[in-house]
């Protein structure tokens, strides 16, 4: 099929940008929609032209790393589905496909679709480690787990921290990637010694990091390729409240407040 | 004291306090509601109700205070969250296909103003008088019924509670969120409820400006 992309050019963080149209012809639909850059760029390589310059890695949808904006929505029109899983048969011959970076105070632009996402990375060292030890396995059965604590962990767990949420958010919120970092280890027993800490030092972190607030659009829930749910969000305000008002005590989150 | 302001000095604190100030001020319209559907049995009820309340002197000035303290730590909040909400996103995407966003999600702040504007033009009409063309102080049902008698005004009055319908149908049901309640086993009535109580309080309010322009209400 044929397409036309307009495409998001930016030659580095201080210039201002813009779009430029380009034309793909030859698209096969079962090309991924990484594939089909990677063909363009082939042809922009003959010309005086630099490729387009776009986030990718493991192309399995497992590293979150890919992170594009494909016609107003974060990884494109299919549900569940990452930029890199997303393939060519979800558009039509002669379609024309806006393709932006993430937009964010936090997520600036390097270079065309490029973004910087460290932010996400300072929220996640602020939430510090787990005491628990990790080093050799212990029992299988030594810390017993109720089932539906362990599903509702192991699906908050299951973020790969691309951004999608804070793409989609109307307000350009993180609460979506805060709360399921926050909310796998709420859950489990080996998160339970530094929970309050935890909650009160990521919260903070993102609040510095110039994200938004949520007001519960539920925009960042129907665009995760993961499937995180904004309940997890509910369980983190829960947590956030109880660390602040009840379990204060321990002075690292004293110095926070 | 030290530990509220720790919570409002997060984003997900200012939320804490709207959702808290927001049901303070749901369950002042709840009462308030139902006292003024009683014009429709007789006007009198409205003055006495008025009466009530004035007899009740310290504990009517808690309560007003209370409900101001409400309503500005609600729009400071809101006013708050609005900014940073326009600071995290200084360049506006192309195209953003919103998915799931209600209308009334995406008119929370506008429609909050309006609300505001609302609150201020009814305390001026009924409260003090001073917009009302010909106030009585102390004849609450005298006041009302004459007032809506003028019809932009009655108007006014029916877009306002639908702005307060579709506030609080988003409103209730997201400080349930807010507040960390949540469970698989009510998450589905919450909406529910919010529409239930939207409509219910909203609704009742507009009756008494629908029959006005209609001619039930002389
Ligand atoms: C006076 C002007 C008002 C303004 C500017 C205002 C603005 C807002 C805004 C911006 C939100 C957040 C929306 C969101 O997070 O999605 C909100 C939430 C809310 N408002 Fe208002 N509002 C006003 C009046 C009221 C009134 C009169 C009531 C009830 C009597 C009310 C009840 C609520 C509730 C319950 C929430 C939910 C808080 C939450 O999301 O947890 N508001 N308001
Ligand atoms: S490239 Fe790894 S998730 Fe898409």
């Amino acid at each position: 099929m044929r397409l036309t992309l307009k495409v998001w050019r930016q030659a580095g963080p201080a210039d201002r940008g813009g779009f430029r149209t380009y034309q793909a012809h030859d698209v096969s639909e079962h090309m991924s929609f990484l594939e089909m850059l990677d063909v363009v760029n082939e042809d922009l390589l003959a010309t005086a032209e630099e490729p387009i310059a776009f986030d990718h890695d493991c192309r399995e949808g497992i590293c979150g790393t890919c992170a594009l904006m494909i016609n107003g929505m974060p990884h494109g029109p299919k549900h569940a589905t990452t930029t890199c899983q997303l393939h060519m048969r979800s558009f039509h011959d002669g379609d024309t496909i806006t393709i932006e970076p993430w937009r964010a105070r936090a997520f600036p632009v390097l270079r065309d679709l490029v973004v910087d996402r460290s932010s996400f990375d300072r929220i996640i060292s602020a939430g510090g480690f787990v005491t628990a030890p990790t080093g050799s396995a212990q029992d299988a059965n030594a810390i017993l787990v109720p089932k539906d604590q362990s599903d509702l962990a192991m699906d908050a767990a299951a973020c790969i921290g691309c951004g999608a949420c804070v793409a989609a958010c109307p307000n350009g919120s993180a609460m979506l990637f805060t709360a399921a970092k926050v909310v796998h280890l709420a859950l489990l027993p080996q998160g339970q010694p530094e929970r309050s800490r935890r909650v009160l030092a990521m919260v903070h972190q993102m609040d510095a990091e110039a994200f938004g607030g949520c007001t519960l659009f539920g925009e960042c829930e129907a665009a995760c390729p993961k499937e995180i749910t904004i309940e997890n969000i509910m369980r983190m305000n829960r947590d956030l409240m109880r660390a602040t008002l009840r379990d204060r005590g321990d002075r690292e989150a004293e110095a926070l407040a | 004291m030290k530990r509220l302001f720790a919570l409002w000095a997060t984003t997900v604190g200012k939320k804490v306090a709207m959702a808290v100030t927001g049901i303070v001020m749901i369950l002042f319209l709840v009462s308030h509601m139902i006292s003024n559907v009683l014009i429709f049995k007789n006007p009198a009820h409205l003055d006495s109700y008025a009466a009530w309340l004035r007899s009740l002197g310290p504990a009517l000035w808690i309560a007003r205070v209370g409900l101001l303290g409400a309503v500005v730590v609600h729009i400071v909040a809101a006013y708050q969250l609005t900014m940073r909400a326009r600071r995290a996103r200084p360049i506006a995407y192309d195209r953003h296909e919103k998915q799931v966003t209600t209308y009334a999600a995406r008119t929370m702040r506008w429609g909050g103003v309006l609300l505001l504007v609302f609150i201020v033009f009814h305390l001026l009409h009924f409260t003090t008088g001073t917009l009302h063309p010909d106030f009585h102080p102390g004849e609450a049902g005298r006041n009302v019924i004459e007032g809506m008698q003028v019809t932009p005004v009655a108007i006014f009055y029916l877009v306002s509670m639908l702005a307060l319908g579709l506030h609080f149908s988003h409103g209730i049901w997201a400080s349930f969120g807010t507040l960390g309640f949540h469970n698989p086993a009510y998450n589905q009535w919450r909406r529910l409820l919010a529409w239930g109580v939207a409509i219910l309080v909203a609704g009742g309010f507009a009756t008494i400006p629908a029959a006005a322009i209609l001619g039930y209400l002389k």
